[in-house]
This record gives C-alpha cells, structure tokens and sequence, in this order.
C-alpha cells in the first residue's frame, strides 16, 4: 500500500493512536478528555475520507456536474459530531464536579482520597 | 391506523415524553407522568410481540422511504422479545422510584431525573427495534450518556468518578463501534443489517471486514462488560442511585448482548464469525473467566451492591457462553438468560434499594437480623439470589439447563463442569447474604426498623415472581427464545 496515496487513512490511524495512547496513559481527567476528543475526531476523518470521491464536487444537483462526492457519510459524521461535543460536555461537566467533590482532577489521587487501589490504568 | 406504527412510536413516545418531563416541576407529576409513559411502552412492546409471533417480521419504513436508502426498523422475534424485557423493566421500576430517588436525590432535579431516565430507555428500545447499523450507534450514545449522568447522580462523591470512569470506557466502545460500522459502509455501500448481511457474504475475504469485525465485537464486548472490559461495572452499579442500579443492571448489558448477537449472526453470519474468524475460541475461555472470576470476586465484596455487581459480571460471562456455542441450545440458553437475568437482578437492586431505603445502607453488616425486621424485603434478596445460583424452580435454572446441554452436544464435558462449579461459587456468596440475614443477631442498640413500603415491595416482588414463574412455566420465555435462535442460525422455522 502506497503511504501517499492513502495519507488521510494514516493520517486517521495515527491521530486515534495518539488518542488512545493519552487515555490510557494520563491519569489527568482533562487530559483524557483531550486524547477521548482526539480519538474520535481521528474516526470522523476517516469516514469523510471514504465519502471522497476522486474528482468529484460537492454533491450539489446541477447538470454541468455529474461527478460528486458520496454526500451520506459526511451526514453521518454531523451526527456523530453532535454526539462527541455532548459527550465532552457530560465529561467535562462531570470533571468540575469532581473538582468541587475531590479538590483533583488527578485520578491517581482521587482513588487514595477514596483509599481504593484503583483498577490499574483504566 | 396507529397499530401500523407501533415500532416508531415505541422508540418516539419516550423521546417525545423526556423534554415534556422536564417542564413538570412537581417532583410526584414528573414521576406519574414517566409511569404513565412506561406503561404505554409496556403495552405496546406486548402488542408488538403477539403481531410478531402471529405474522411474522414486521418491516417498518421511516417517513415512508424504502430500504436499503430509508431507516427500516425491523422487528423479528429476538428484538420483540428485547423490546418486551426492557419495558418490562421500566413499567415496573418506575413506579417504585418515587420514594427511592426522593429519599436520595434532591427534590429541584427530579424532573430531570425522570427527563434523563426517559432518555436513558429511548436509546435502549432504539437500539433493539432499529435495523439500521448507524442508528443503533446513535442510540447506544443517547442511552450511554444519559446513563453517565444518573450514575453521576449518585449522593457519594465516588458516583461522579464511576460515571467519569464509565464514560471514557463507553465512549471508546461506541467510537470501535462506528469505526466498525463506517469500515463496513466503505467495502459495501450501505448501513441497513439486512442489507448489509447479503453484501458482506459476498466480500468476506476483505481485511477492512476482518478489522470491521473486530472492532465492532471489541465495542460491544466493552459495552457488555465482559471480562476484562467489565472495569468500569462494579463502581458504576454500587455508587449510582439504587433505582438507577437496578433500572441499568436490569436493561443495559441485556442490550449489549442483544446488539452482540445481532451483528454476529444477522451480520456477519454464523459461518463467517466462528469459522473464518476465531469468535469462539475468544469469547469462550473470557466467559468462562468471568463466570469463575466475577463469582469468586463477589465472595469477598462486604458492600452488597457491589457483591451483587460482581455477580453481574459473573452472570455475563454466562449470557457470552451461550452465544459462543453457536448452537440452537447455546443461544435459546442466552436470549433466556437475557430475560431470566433482568428479572432476577432487577428485583435483587430492588431490594437493596428498599433496604438502602430503611437503614440507609447497603453494606453486609446492615444486613445482619434483618431477616426478622424486614422479612419481604429479605426473602426477595435471597429468593434473587438462589435465581443466579441456578436452583431448580427458579428460572436462573432455565438458562443453566440449557447452556449445559449445549456444552454436552458440543463434547464439551469440561465447559459444563466448569458452568456447575461457577453455580457453586455463587452459591457461596448467596450463603453470605443468608448467613448475615437470618443467623447474625441484630447490632446492639439498633433501632426499630420497619419493613419498606408497598410501593417499593410490590415491584420488587412482581419482578422475583415473575422469576419464579418463568422457571416453572418455560413454554413461553423457551419458546420465544428459541424461535429467535432458530432465526439467527438461520434454521428455517
């Protein structure tokens, strides 16, 4: 496979990657929200990548243009646009009221507040 | 005329009802208002099945347009019967969390309360009466975040951090979920199941349909909290509000199996899931690590609700195994055990909460004389829990029965042992709970306690009854379930 060719499919893998890789590894609940918005924003890059279509315009009904992009997945990714800046509201609503509650947004310290070992890194 | 639209309606009466919710500002008109909404959602989940189980699949084509280029919903016997347990469910949780949620959440947010529950239960009967693969992501989103924040909702301070916790978890199995669904949309043009399920047959031997597959069965699989994604379960179950736990542990992981059997067997196909790919030889050591290690872990739980979510994870494990086997018994044991599990969990967080309710805790040293203080609300605990032990005459036995046949007709002798051993285990932290209730005095001093109110009893035993019931009475859970399993293998009825 040609790196060039497909760049928007690298490009889609290494941004959920990185993503991921902070959910996992950073115990600072914004952080994770960052590497959590990260992650999805990497999927909606590859779903408008496999709208496009080489060549093509913006699928608007003309008859000069018969040529167009697939229209259906970039009406797909504004759902799920909805849906990812809703749950960076719940998760950042949730992060203040931890604040209020903890006085942290540092996970390791809020499992010592609550003297429980924690479930490892998740 | 309103009969032809009853699939739609089923999904669109909560959804419409959640924002009038809101704008109730009495706590108890909120709360009769979501009761009402429950009882229609009953009602036409009964309707719906008896149309299903008379005449067949009911297709239902949104604003009129034609699949595969329109959301079809399509109902078969598998959905009706999801559709039927979750509104189940709700029309009897409902009307118990009036007492409940105003003994623990405060009296300005309940109409939202009852607006978020509202929503919570549209994206799970969305989820089940779609057959569309986008739709049921968009849905599983509704009901997730709506989940998050009744468990945020919880009086401890650990609620906001459980539904922090289980918010990362769900989002990333939602997100593998779309990822999935959009790998799919690349190799075959199209998001209807039905469709979807034709077009992959033809295309198997593509790599995006093995990634598709993958991340879509590691997406659900988070959401069903199947060992080892079950993290964010036990926190999520102990610290929410008691309705919500037992609302949740009752409806929510049910979906998750009933969205795992769909896109396995619907989708992907029998042949395709367990012979091209491993499914089998992954999802059934996990389950059965789960069935040992989530009883086990419950053994040493002193707080009950999380004793009794770790039970959960144990239970799922049994739910995974089923479906594992790929056989008419293995699956008519699942979908059972969908149906048997809600009831038994349900009514057992519903008698935590009547308990949390009166000594205002769950922890096992409450429990300690109050087989004679509170008695319905006790033999509800053990009667529940003797259902996940799998003793004969409750319907936990049902699906046990059949999950060992499978394991049998699949000369699998050591698979079944080890489902017996798991009900052993079970046993032993059941025996906990009956030790505590009925052999251990009283703490000194305690003050009199009474038993909780009818409006919190009556649900809580409806659903143990119909437990009990359904384990004597199995021509109807069995019958539904294994037409739904001759469907999904494809096995002409």
């Amino acid at each position: 496979m040609d790196i060039l060719t497909h760049f928007n499919y690298w490009a889609a893998i290494a941004l959920a990657t990185i993503g991921l890789y902070a959910l996992v590894a950073r115990h600072n609940m914004i952080k994770k929200l960052i590497g959590l918005s990260l992650f999805q924003t990497a999927v909606f890059l590859l779903f408008i990548t496999i709208g496009k279509v080489t060549g093509g315009t913006a699928p608007i009904l003309d008859s000069a243009y018969s040529l167009y992009s697939n229209p259906l997945p970039h009406v797909l990714i504004l759902t799920a646009i909805v849906v990812s800046v809703s749950t960076l509201a719940v998760g950042l609503a949730l992060a203040i009221a931890i604040k209020r509650d903890y006085g942290t947004v540092e996970e390791d310290e809020i499992h010592e507040a609550d003297n429980d070992p924690g479930p490892g890194s998740a | 005329m309103i009969a032809g639209h009853l699939p739609i309606l089923q999904v669109a009466l909560p959804l419409i009802a959640a924002p009038l919710c809101v704008l109730l500002r009495r706590p108890t008109l909120a709360w009769a208002f979501a009761t009402l909404v429950s009882w229609a959602l009953l009602a036409m989940s009964i309707l719906l099945l008896i149309r299903v189980m008379a005449d067949g699949v009911i297709s239902y084509h949104l604003g009129g347009w034609a699949p595969p280029f329109g959301i079809e919903y399509r109902l078969d016997a598998l959905n009706c019967f999801v559709l039927l347990v979750i509104s189940a469910i709700a029309a009897v949780v409902t009307p118990y969390m009036r007492e409940s949620v105003a003994s623990e959440i405060a009296a300005p947010r309940h109409n939202l309360f009852y607006g978020l529950y509202l929503l919570a239960l549209t994206g799970l009967l969305g989820i089940a009466a779609t057959g569309d693969a986008f739709n049921i992501y968009v849905f599983m989103e509704i009901s997730s975040l709506a989940s998050y924040v009744l468990i945020g909702l919880g009086s401890s301070r650990r609620a906001r951090a459980a539904a922090f916790q289980y918010l990362i978890m769900g989002t990333i199995g939602a997100t593998f979920l779309l990822i999935g669904i959009g790998l799919l949309y690349m190799m075959t043009g199209t998001l209807n199941l039905a469709d979807l399920s034709q077009r992959v047959a033809k295309v198997p031997d593509m790599r995006p349909i093995y990634a598709a597959f993958a991340f879509i069965t590691v997406g659900i699989l988070i959401k069903l909290a199947l060992f080892p994604l079950h993290i964010w379960l036990p926190n999520a179950y102990t610290h929410a509000p008691s309705a919500v736990s037992a609302f949740l542990a009752a409806s929510a992981t049910k979906v998750g199996a009933y969205v795992l059997l769909r896109f396995v067997f619907t989708l992907f196909g029998a042949e395709f899931s367990f012979e091209r790919m491993p499914l089998m030889e992954i999802l059934m050591p996990l389950s059965l690590i789960a069935i040992l290690v989530g009883s086990a872990v419950a053994i040493f739980q002193y707080d009950l609700k999380r004793l009794f979510a770790y039970s959960s994870i144990g239970q799922i494990g049994y739910l995974a195994l089923g479906i594992s086997f790929a056989s008419t018994s293995g699956l008519t044991g699942a979908i059972v055990h969908i149906f048997n599990h809600a009831m038994m969990k349900g009514g057992i967080f519903l008698a935590l909460g009547c308990m949390m309710y009166r000594t205002g805790s769950v922890e096992l040293s409450a429990l300690h004389g109050l087989g004679r203080r509170m008695p319905f609300t006790t033999a509800a605990l053990i009667i529940g829990g003797l259902g996940l032990v799998g003793v004969p005459l409750t319907s936990g036995f049902v699906s046990k029965w059949y999950l060992v046949q499978a394991a049998l007709e699949a000369d699998l002798w050591p698979v079944a042992v080890l489902i017996l051993l798991g009900s052993l285990v079970a046993l032993v932290y059941v025996g906990r709970v009956i030790e505590a209730a009925y052999f251990r005095p009283p703490p000194p001093g305690a003050h009199a306690i009474r038993e909780a109110s009818l409006q919190m009893l009556i649900p809580t035993w409806i659903l143990l009854a119909a437990s009990l019931y359904f384990g004597v009475h199995t021509d109807i859970t069995v019958g539904v379930a294994e037409r739904g399993a001759e469907m999904l293998l494809g096995i002409a009825h």
